[in-house]
Order: C-alpha cells, then structure tokens, then sequence
C-alpha cells in the first residue's frame, strides 16, 4: 500500500466515510463521527500505520484532511 | 484581538508576579470588554456587580451564557450534577475549545514533560458512549487522552478491574514511565480498594494525575497522604498529581506539585473572597475565585466557586515554580451565594 493509500485507509476506517468524501472539504467535526472520540481514533491509526509519534500540538491542528497532510510531511512522511 | 499564540510560550510556571499581574490586568480588561460586548447578560450582571465581576459559577446552571451566536456553538459541555440539580451548560466555539485542550497540554507537560506517555485510564469508555453530550467526567478524559498514547481503559463497563487490559498494557510497556489518569473517587474505590480487595498489587511506573474533587473522599476521612500511599501500594506508582478545575474553565487548572501545593499558572490564578462581603482577603481561609485567560465563548474569565481554600504563598514554593501556590479544602457547608434562588444540596 502506498503512504497515500495508507493515509485515506485510516480515515475510511475510524470515522466512516466513503472514498469520495476524501477531499479539502473534509474537516473536523463535518461529520458526525469525526467528533472528539473519532479524533482520537484516526489519530492512533495515523500514528500505527506510519509508525509515528504526532505532538500534542499536531494532534490539536489536525483539523481536515488537507491539514493532516502537511502535518505528516513534518514527521518525514511523504504523501 | 487576542494573542494566545504568544501566550501559548510563555512557560507556564516563569512569571514571577509583577510580570504576572501586569499581563492578567491586560487581558482582564480586554476579555471583560469583548464579553461585555459580545453577551447581554454578561454587561447587565456588570451593570449591576461591578466591572469584571466574580461571577459565581451556578449562575451558568440558571442562565444561558454565551458570547457567540447559537450557530458557533461547537460543543455543549455539562456539570455531572447529581439527579434533581440543575447542570451547568458552558458553550465552546471551536476556537475555546481547540485552546482549553492547549492549555492543560502546556500545563501538565510542564510536569510530566513534552512525550506522550502510555496512558492508562482509570475509568470505563462506557463513559464516552454518548457522543453528542458529553459529562465534564467523559470531556476531562477526552481532554488528558491527547497527553497519551496507547490509551487504555482500565475499568469495564460496570466499573470492575479489566485485568486483561491491565496486564495488556503492562506487557506492551514493560520498564516504561506511563500516565495514569482518573477522577479520585473513581480510582480509589473501583482501582485501589479494587485491587486491595483482590489482595494484587501492580507493578507500574509513571505518573498518576487525578482530579474531580476530595468530597467523598473527605466524608471517608481519607486524606491525601492516605491516597497516596494507597497508590505506592496497590499499583507501584510514586508520583500522583492531583488537580484543581472545574468544567466551567476547561483546560486552565491548577497542577499540585512535588511539595503538594496547587499551582496557579501563567495562563490562570486564584484568590481568595470573602464569603459575606466579597472582598478579597489578604490572609486566610476563603471563597476560592478562579480566573482564566482561556475561555472566549462564554463570559467564564472570573468565576466564584463554592469550595474554600487559602493562599499558601506567592513565587516561593521550594518546588521553584513562579505564582500562587493553594490549598483547597472542600465545598464551603452550607454555601450560599448571595442572588441566586435555588437551593444548595445540604448534607
């Protein structure tokens, strides 16, 4: 599986949406399982598939999609 | 209008107190203006109490406040009010919300440092099942979850011992420093007495943090020694933290520290009010009045509790943390706060 790849499967896999929700319009709280619980959620799979430690600050800022993107290039994880 | 970027890196015990006081008098002034702009209610209590007024914080039970418009509002949390009591309802934009989560995370890591831990929960994720509103006891939770990682419940849905998670948890941090975390009374009856009872002892190693107030502990004539040690015994850890806040300033609360004082910090304080006058004392026992730089969305900057406390010291605590350092010695009997119509549960 590609980073990419990787990066979309934990999101379709902790707070339910559908391949074609995968957009700059996905932000927190936009859907109903992405709440504080689904938060926590997407970020240990964030963390298990890449193998990551995310700040506390980072895991704050992880607002959408997009933003998780260039969080993750900050831990060298190339999307 | 406000610059909690630069507050956010101040350290949040290095502000000796006229630097502390010149900046609280600053934001004081600002957050009072922009709540007394932004809630009608907030400007009349004003009108009426004086400018930048304790408010006391039942006031949040029998009134709707707010100072942002209904659609803003980002999430609803609530007092756990025992049956028959009205709960307190504070309202959080995204903004307040985003920055109380912040700022427990500058205050705790300046104890337990930047890593995120192993975090054992001492507590049921039954807690957490309703999403949509959350007890301040499942929002607490949320809030110290992001300080950790791996973060396990160490309860069952009924509140008995989950060894199998326990000793999971053990086994995937073997000779780690964890984070334990809990409310007090929950961790000493169904974690410390659970696991006495069982005649086990658990071999951990960290730090534990735990908060949500001494109430039933005091009517059980536990102290905090006794807590303590009870800890040592049943579960191994060395360092418990307890803590100060109120669902009513999220995020901003008050860390006790090696030397088992209650640390105010760069981003809240505290002083002690007279309970028949209002006025601050200079010495002694009083009404504890919290203030915050934290919340936007609701006029919560200034609030008075209903528990009395004393003013230990200022910037001189042997632990070497700069501001006030208190005690906390439970609910005032018999509080009454002048204004307020409904009665006060009496034991």
């Amino acid at each position: 599986m590609t980073n990419s790849e990787k990066y979309d499967q934990a999101f379709i896999e902790t707070i339910g949406v559908t391949a074609d929700q995968l957009n700059a319009d996905l932000l927190y709280q936009s859907v109903p399982a992405w709440d504080s619980v689904g938060h926590m959620q997407l970020v240990a799979a964030l963390e298990d598939a890449f193998d990551i430690m995310l700040d506390t600050d980072d895991i704050i800022d992880l607002s959408s999609y997009d933003k998780g993107k260039e969080i993750l290039a900050k831990y060298d994880v190339g999307l | 209008m406000f610059d909690y970027t630069e507050l956010l890196e101040q350290d949040p015990f290095g502000l000796p107190h006229d630097e502390k006081a010149a900046l609280h008098a600053g934001w004081l002034a600002s957050l009072t203006a922009h709540h007394r702009e932004a809630c009608l209610s907030y400007d009349r209590l004003c009108a009426v109490l004086g400018d930048t007024p304790a408010l006391p914080v039942r006031l949040f039970k029998e009134y709707d406040l707010k100072s942002i418009p209904d659609d803003e509002v980002a999430k609803t949390m609530t007092s756990s009010g025992t049956t028959g009591q009205r709960v307190s309802k504070i309202y959080l934009d995204r903004e307040t919300s985003a920055r109380q989560t912040r700022v427990l995370a500058k205050t705790v890591s300046a104890f337990t440092g930047k890593g995120r831990m192993p975090m054992l929960v001492i507590d049921s994720k039954a807690v957490l099942k309703n999403r949509n509103m959350f007890s301040a006891r499942g929002a607490g939770i949320l809030g110290f979850s992001l300080l950790g990682r791996d973060v396990t419940y160490a309860l069952d849905e009924n509140m008995d011992l989950d060894l199998e998670a326990i000793y999971a948890f053990m086994e995937r941090h073997q000779g780690d420093q964890a984070m334990l975390f809990g409310f007090t009374f929950m961790i000493w009856q169904h974690f410390c007495r659970a696991l006495k009872d069982k005649g086990m002892a658990l071999d951990l190693h960290g730090t534990m943090i735990h908060g949500g107030g001494w109430k039933k502990l005091a009517d059980q004539n536990i102290s905090n020694e006794e807590f303590k040690q009870a800890v040592r015994e049943t579960c191994g850890i060395e360092r418990v933290c307890n803590y100060y806040g109120m669902v009513e300033q999220t995020g901003s609360i008050f860390m006790e520290c090696e030397c088992g004082h209650l640390h105010a910090s760069v981003f809240n304080d505290v002083a002690m009010v007279d309970p028949f006058t209002f006025d601050e004392v200079s010495r002694g026992r009083g009404l504890i009045k919290c203030t915050s730089l934290v919340p936007t969305s609701y006029p919560g900057h200034v609030l008075l509790t209903e528990d009395e406390g004393e003013v230990l010291g200022e910037d001189d605590c042997p632990c070497g943390r700069k501001g006030k350092y208190f005690a906390v010695y439970g609910r005032l009997q018999g509080a009454e706060i002048r204004g307020c119509s409904d009665t006060y549960e009496r034991k």
